[in-house]
């Protein structure tokens, strides 16, 4: 994701300073990625040379000064297009799985270990998340679901091989 | 790891010449939540059918608490399926010449409670599944997922040992079987009751504590080395 344009978003919604800006994106987005402080103020210098965002003023408080960062007309419309310009659906023609399971055929052993083996380890993530969502708040529950939906979309397809791994096995075999 | 409350050990079963299951086993413990998985037409219905005594298997042994279901008479083994265990399926399962509350308190009437006192406890198990505003509406006019937590609720208001539910969110949307979902194993873990769960849907398995998937009439175990 690109962490400038959600720096961006975040502006749009008012001035802030680097720290600010970082407790709000952790809070939001970062779940089990947290932004790093220097990436925080490097994002927001490029932003700053790339005339999107100027710095606003100086907060004075108990430690170091702080600037703040306010978005200019020019960020407005970056982060508008960015917002209405799709994601890279992404395909996975080369997928580990498909590799460990021809392998699996080729050398003779049992497939279908490898298969089972693999959806216990989906299923157990998947349980994770569908705990973690009962715990979570609305934020939560829509990344855990999205993390949901994509392993339901790798089990389904290790229904499929399971059941043509007969055909897979004389194609290899051939 | 608590008591074994119901197993079924090689299991087989034919319908005419096509079979079915072959040598399928499980076993389920006291509260434990168990996912049948597998694809259509793989036998996970008929080894919950098996399992709830609903088909006699033709071969192989179903064991609750230690006794054998096929040795039962036909009267003990409905007693049993009525006190002992509750049932959520898909579609159908309501009277639809019943009201909600009727329908959960069905079972309590046909145990022989008096009228009022089973529409009580019916009413706080509709509420308990957060439908108490539908108790006076007949099934026709509720949603499907109001439906099927008023099955939920009918399958819990006896109390018993073992929920058997197959594809209980098969017609619902995404959001009605996530809250179906979180009420059946929510209120079943509240009250102690263990779960078989059939579902060909893995988001849905993943509410359960363990799964077994059956491909070809057979069941297959994966235990993870942690």
């Amino acid at each position: 994701m690109s962490i400038g344009h959600a720096l961006l978003g975040l502006l749009e919604t008012g001035p802030r300073h680097g720290y600010d800006l970082k407790r709000v994106y952790d809070e939001r987005f970062g779940q089990d990625r947290p932004l790093a402080y220097g990436q925080v103020y490097s994002t927001l210098s490029r932003l700053l040379r790339n005339g999107l965002v100027v710095e606003s003023g100086i907060e004075a408080g108990g430690g170091p000064e702080r600037k703040r960062y306010a978005i200019t007309d020019a960020g407005v419309t970056d982060v508008g297009a960015w917002l209405v310009t799709p994601e890279n659906p992404q395909i996975y023609l080369n997928s580990a799985l498909y590799t460990k399971v021809v392998l699996a055929l080729m050398s003779g052993r049992d497939a279908e270990v490898v298969l089972d083996t693999q959806r216990a380890a989906h299923l157990k993530a998947m349980r994770e998340l569908t705990a973690r969502k009962r715990d979570g708040d609305l934020a939560d529950q829509l990344i855990c679901d999205h993390a949901l939906f994509h392993l339901e979309a790798d089990l389904r397809w290790l229904e499929l091989t399971a059941a043509r791994l007969n055909e897979l096995r004389e194609q290899v075999a051939g | 790891m608590s008591e074994v409350l119901l197993s079924g050990t090689n299991l087989g079963k034919a319908f005419g010449s096509t079979p079915a299951l072959d040598s399928a086993d499980l076993s389920v413990r006291r509260g434990e939540i168990v996912a049948v998985m597998g694809p259509s037409g793989s036998g996970k219905s008929t080894l919950l059918h098996c399992l709830a005594g609903i088909v006699t298997p033709d071969t192989g042994v179903v064991l609750f608490e230690g006794r054998e279901l096929s040795s039962m008479s036909d009267k003990a083994r409905s007693a049993l399926r009525r006190g002992e265990f509750g049932f959520v399926f898909q579609f159908g399962q309501l009277v639809p010449e019943l009201s909600c509350v009727e329908n959960v308190a069905l079972p309590l009437r046909l145990g022989g409670a008096k009228r009022k006192a089973a529409e009580a406890t019916a009413r706080e198990w509709l509420a308990r599944l957060q439908v108490e505003d539908i108790a006076a509406k007949r099934p026709s006019e509720v949603s499907g997922g109001q439906g099927q937590r008023v099955a939920v609720a009918r399958a819990l208001v006896t109390g018993p040992k073992v929920i058997f539910a197959d594809e209980p969110t098969g017609a619902l949307d995404s959001l009605s079987g996530e809250q179906v979902m979180r009420l059946l194993v929510g209120t079943a873990k509240e009250t102690g009751a263990a779960v078989v769960l059939v579902t060909h849907e893995a988001r849905v398995a993943a509410y359960s504590d363990r799964e077994v998937v059956v491909r070809d009439g057979r069941t297959r175990h994966v235990e993870l080395v942690p």
